[in-house]
């Protein structure tokens, strides 16, 4: 094997083995780190805090929507008698619940969980560094994530409840408290939260850009790295260039609500009387928040997807098929997804014409997306399937990236999209698309790398277990809410008692409420699995996957700088699986070629 | 107490369920099992789950789609919904076929190839030829889906013929009002800043904007008369001071659109926008006539509104500050839909598809589709209560809230009857 794999498998305890680190305090160490990898884990368990709580609120509102005005003791449990009198969810605080459920699922669990957790612990030790370009800003980084995720949280607690305009927070709602409770302390909450959050989103994504641009080890070149690392770079350039844009839209808000200014207001009159604001555009919010918000679903979707690249070929025990292709289709979605933000805003008004173009960009998304979904079947074809949970969960990926990849092609369509805009039809189809793909993706990677970040293994029969009833789930909940927007069925209504024509599809709402609660409850298994597992799992070896890549090359216990000697020296791509001709089925990146072999690029 | 005991049972529940799992863990580790090597039999089981769930996921589609055929919308009612539903056909056939491959190669390959100690996988890292396919493909058929969709939007989206029927929905929180034009077939021009009581839409008269601004006046003057002649602290006086500023600033503007309005009419007489208001008919019903183009014009009053008509196939925002239309040729009538439905009760539904507020989930409104004759007679009935109707003497403003400080100017006298009012309450 390589030149490195001298470090002991198993090195008991948080031993510090190389001679130039001095013994850190507790803060230094757990708190304020400036270490990738404890950073990557104060990510993971902070998204994953907000992750419980983004779920428990979508069980909330299920309940209500599958028997409305019924009382649940569990809801009352939570929310109180402020929010839940007799159990019965407050009509205020469904539109906080599901505001904040998109906000936290959206922002804080695919961004900052996703690309904060895996950007972090694999761009460094799959480039071959000994850090992140910049330890400090990293620490920030996290910080100003936790800040804004206690924000979030803490304006739960305010009086007239959190921030409730739904989370893409459309003004003229969003602006004024007349219009709504939630607009109030909430509102102003939520945007600093989302503020600070920016921040985070480009502190880290700074470092991830740099990190990958200059700290690449001997012999990494460009082609030679990880569809990991490709995911991440183009995805921390999605962030820089699109976050400024939301953050200078929530900045206008903040002036418009409390200095007087009229950017997104104009001719209002609420709660009996005319408003002074006059001359701005609601419209102008939507276009700077999906300027933001388009590539902010391939900001969540990407590291998902390039964390499955990698997943699939290591336990398919084959190179990705296609792998020139599969970077650029990377580049092409990313590229592809600044210009295509106006498919969200075809019936605000927008000129025809102007739609007619964003028809045809979105449309043109989906042919990097087919080549992607074509290239993972072809990988697993004539394969040696290590059906790991994490080779599941990516498996689970392609299904739902095609399911719901192809209801967006209706979404797409500027005329479908006029009779299925804003009903229960996108909710499934983004939640599919983005929501699921990218929470598998999500959990590949925990189960993929959890060796790497705690030197433990999790238990894998609770992870096929914890995949099957969450990948039922899954299809069990958004399948049936097609069929329900088909039917003409609003999202972000309270009930749907007021309308008899809809009483055909509302057993539905009671399937996908049950399909709902069992996926919760089944998420509980992975939490037992990866809390009990940090503590007392089997200790992990160095490359339990038989992996290729440079992170199976590190010694098992974390230590500042990932390689106790020199950094070691690339010689060939990483996807060398079942080369003819090698003894082992797979090939360090670290081992130089025979004098015979030829390097293949895919 | 009861919330402490529940935690405290779940927490003892987890403590046993950890344990049971340390002594599943420790048999594994007696029989030197690594979590990492998967047991064929798990391999096995795994791969026929693949199998299973390709079945049951397919199947699961299958019965959604029979057993809610019928529960979906009906056909479309508007001339442009029918173009509409075939082109979401035609859709869904190619979608469907592109959805049976993919899950079908994706769910039997992970069974199929599952993972054998003596099996070595093929080595086989790219094949531009194959690529170059997967590439072209998509990208025909996209081809295909772009350009017969772009023909539809083009139509739909054409503005509609001068002749089309004018219509107005205004949207607030949360109902929906419709504005018909008056026998002069054109509607009036309107202003946010005259709404009140007896003009929900601000409809710009001479005599509403005279009414607004004698409404203003004696608000100020109300306001003028408790700070001259009562003792109050001062953050009081300062609201007080600050209120009266913005009334008068709203005046201010008001009086402006009059002389917008006195200058518009002199120059362009009956063809001025603001000669058309007081014959419009304001109603909370919403009748269109069979066969005959609709040009509805979409506006708000507080915040965005959708207006959505889900048996029709349109729907378009209600947007504070802009117009924005929908352009529909209704086909089918009410009564015609109530037999294919086999609904006596059905009606068509506007409802707002904007996330609005509070009652958001019932903002709604029926729409009446009828022959043209029963949408004639419907029509002169609702004209007999326009907006503003003339030739009557004029009466004293309603509804305002002070009715003993009615102010002394003589010119704001507006000349409203009750039946304006009375129409709004239709």
């Amino acid at each position: 094997m390589g030149s490195v794999a001298t470090a002991p498998p198993n090195t008991a305890g948080h031993a510090h083995h190389a001679e130039h680190h001095h013994e850190e305090s507790f803060v230094s160490k757990y708190v304020f780190s400036q270490d990738h990898k404890m950073i990557s884990k104060q990510f993971l368990i902070t998204a994953i805090i907000m992750a419980c709580v983004a779920v428990m609120m979508s069980v909330f509102f299920r309940l209500q929507l599958a028997w409305p005005g019924e009382g649940f003791a569990i809801t009352n449990f939570f929310l109180g008698d402020k929010w839940a009198p007799n159990g019965v969810l407050d009509q205020n605080m469904y539109l906080g619940l599901i505001t904040i459920h998109g906000t936290i699922m959206v922002f804080f669990v695919l961004t900052g969980g996703l690309s904060g957790t895996f950007s972090n612990l694999l761009i460094p030790l799959q480039v071959g560094a000994r850090d992140m370009a910049s330890g400090f800003l990293n620490m920030l980084s996290y910080w100003f994530f936790f800040v804004s995720s206690v924000l979030m949280l803490a304006s739960l607690y305010v009086e007239g409840g959190p921030a409730s305009a739904g989370w893409t927070v459309y003004p003229p709602l969003s602006a004024l408290p007349q219009a709504i409770p939630g607009s109030g302390t909430g509102m102003t909450l939520w945007l600093v939260s989302m503020a600070i959050f920016v921040g985070s989103a480009l502190l880290g994504g700074l470092n991830y850009v740099v990190t990958v641009l200059n700290l690449r080890t001997k012999g990494m070149k460009m082609t030679r790295m990880p569809l990991t690392i490709w995911a991440f770079f183009v995805t921390a350039v999605l962030g820089i260039l699109s976050f400024p844009v939301l953050l200078s839209a929530a900045l206008l808000l903040l002036m418009d609500r409390s200095l007087g200014t009229s950017f997104y207001l104009s001719e209002i009159h609420i709660a009996g009387e005319a408003l002074d604001h006059n001359g701005g555009s609601p419209i102008l919010f939507q276009h700077l928040f999906w300027f933001l918000g388009h590539p902010e679903v391939y900001i969540v979707l990407l590291p998902a997807l390039g964390i499955t690249s990698e997943v699939i070929a290591t336990c398919s025990r084959k190179p990705i098929f296609g792998y020139r292709a599969m970077i650029g289709s990377i580049l092409a979605i990313g590229f592809l997804s600044f210009i295509v933000w106006g498919h969200h805003m075809f019936i605000t008004g927008m000129n025809p014409f102007l739609g007619s173009v964003f028809v045809f960009t979105t449309l043109l998304i989906a042919i990097p997306s087919a080549v992607k979904v074509f290239n993972y079947i072809t990988t697993l074809w004539r394969g040696n399937l290590v059906l790991s949970p994490a080779m599941l969960f990516s498996i689970g990926l392609v299904a739902t990236f095609i399911a719901g990849g192809l209801t967006g092609i209706i979404l797409a369509d500027s005329a479908l999209d006029i009779n299925v805009h804003d009903t229960y039809f996108v909710v499934a189809h983004f939640h599919i698309v983005m929501g699921m793909s990218a929470i598998f993706g999500m959990f590949a990677g925990i189960y993929h790398w959890f060796p790497k970040m705690y030197g433990k293994m999790m238990n894998t029969r609770l992870g096929f277990a914890h995949f099957w009833l969450t990948f039922v789930s899954a299809f069990g909940v958004f399948f049936p809410m097609h069929f329900i927007g088909l039917a003409g069925a609003p999202r972000r209504y309270y009930s749907y008692s007021e309308f008899p024509m809809f009483d055909g599809v509302v057993d539905l709402n009671v399937l996908v409420t049950v399909f709902a609660v069992i996926g919760g409850l089944s998420q509980l298994l992975f939490l037992y699995n990866f809390f009990y597992s940090i503590f007392r799992g089997p200790k992990a070896v160095q490359n339990p996957w038989r992996g290729n890549t440079l992170e199976w090359t590190t010694p098992v216990a974390h230590m500042h700088g990932n390689w106790p000697g020199p950094i070691p020296t690339v010689y060939r791509w990483p996807y060398d699986y079942s080369k003819p001709g090698k003894p082992e089925d797979f090939v360090l990146q670290t081992e130089p070629l025979a004098e015979d072999e030829h390097e293949e690029h895919g | 107490m009861t919330k402490l005991l529940i935690i405290l049972v779940l927490v003892l529940a987890l403590l046993a369920i950890a344990q049971l799992a340390r002594v599943y863990e420790l048999t594994s580790r007696l029989r030197g099992k690594r979590e990492e090597d998967i047991s064929p039999a798990d391999t096995r089981m795994n791969a026929n789950l693949m199998y299973i769930f390709l079945v049951v996921y397919f199947a699961f589609f299958a019965w959604l789609a029979w057993a809610y055929k019928d529960k979906m919308l009906p056909v479309s009612a508007s001339a442009h919904g029918v173009e509409l539903d075939q082109l979401l056909n035609f859709n869904w056939w190619i979608l469907l076929v592109m959805f049976v491959i993919t899950n079908v190669a994706l769910f039997w390959f992970a069974g199929k190839y599952a993972y054998k100690k003596d099996r070595k996988a093929y080595y086989y890292a790219h094949n531009n030829k194959l690529e170059l396919v997967w590439t072209v493909i998509p990208a025909l058929f996209l081809a295909v889906i772009i350009i017969f969709g772009l023909r539809v939007w083009n139509d739909i989206t054409t503005p509609a013929s001068a002749e089309a029927l004018k219509v107005e929905l205004y949207a607030k929180q949360f109902d929906w009002t419709a504005r018909y034009p008056g026998a002069d077939g054109a509607l009036g021009a309107t202003d946010f800043r005259l709404i009140n009581d007896v003009n929900p839409l601000g409809i710009v008269t001479k005599e509403s904007v005279a009414m607004r601004l004698g409404e203003l006046k004696a608000e100020v003057d109300a306001m003028d008369s408790i700070m001259h002649h009562s003792i109050l602290p001062n953050h009081k006086i300062d609201s007080l001071e600050e209120r009266i500023a913005k009334l008068e600033r709203t005046s201010s503007r008001i009086v402006n659109l009059r002389t917008m309005m006195e200058q518009d009419i002199a120059e362009k007489g009956e063809a001025s926008p603001y000669t058309h208001g007081a014959d419009d008919v304001v109603i909370k019903e919403f009748h269109l006539p069979l066969r005959m183009e609709a040009d509805i014009l979409v506006r708000s009053r507080d915040v965005i509104h959708s207006a959505y008509l889900p048996h029709m196939r349109a729907q378009m925002n209600a947007v504070p500050g802009m117009t924005t239309r929908i352009k529909m040729t209704p086909t089918i009538t009410t009564d015609s839909m109530r037999l294919i439905t086999k609904n006596e009760a059905f009606d068509y539904i506007l409802l707002c598809n904007k996330i609005c507020g509070v009652s958001h989930f019932n903002m709604q409104m029926p729409l009446v589709i009828e022959s043209q004759a029963a949408y004639t007679a419907w029509y002169a009935e609702a004209m007999k209560k326009p907006f503003q109707p003339t030739g009557l003497p004029s009466a004293p403003a309603p509804a305002v809230s002070d009715s003993t400080v009615v102010t002394t100017d003589t010119t704001a006298a507006p000349k409203v009857d009750t039946t304006a009012t009375a129409s709004l309450k239709n």
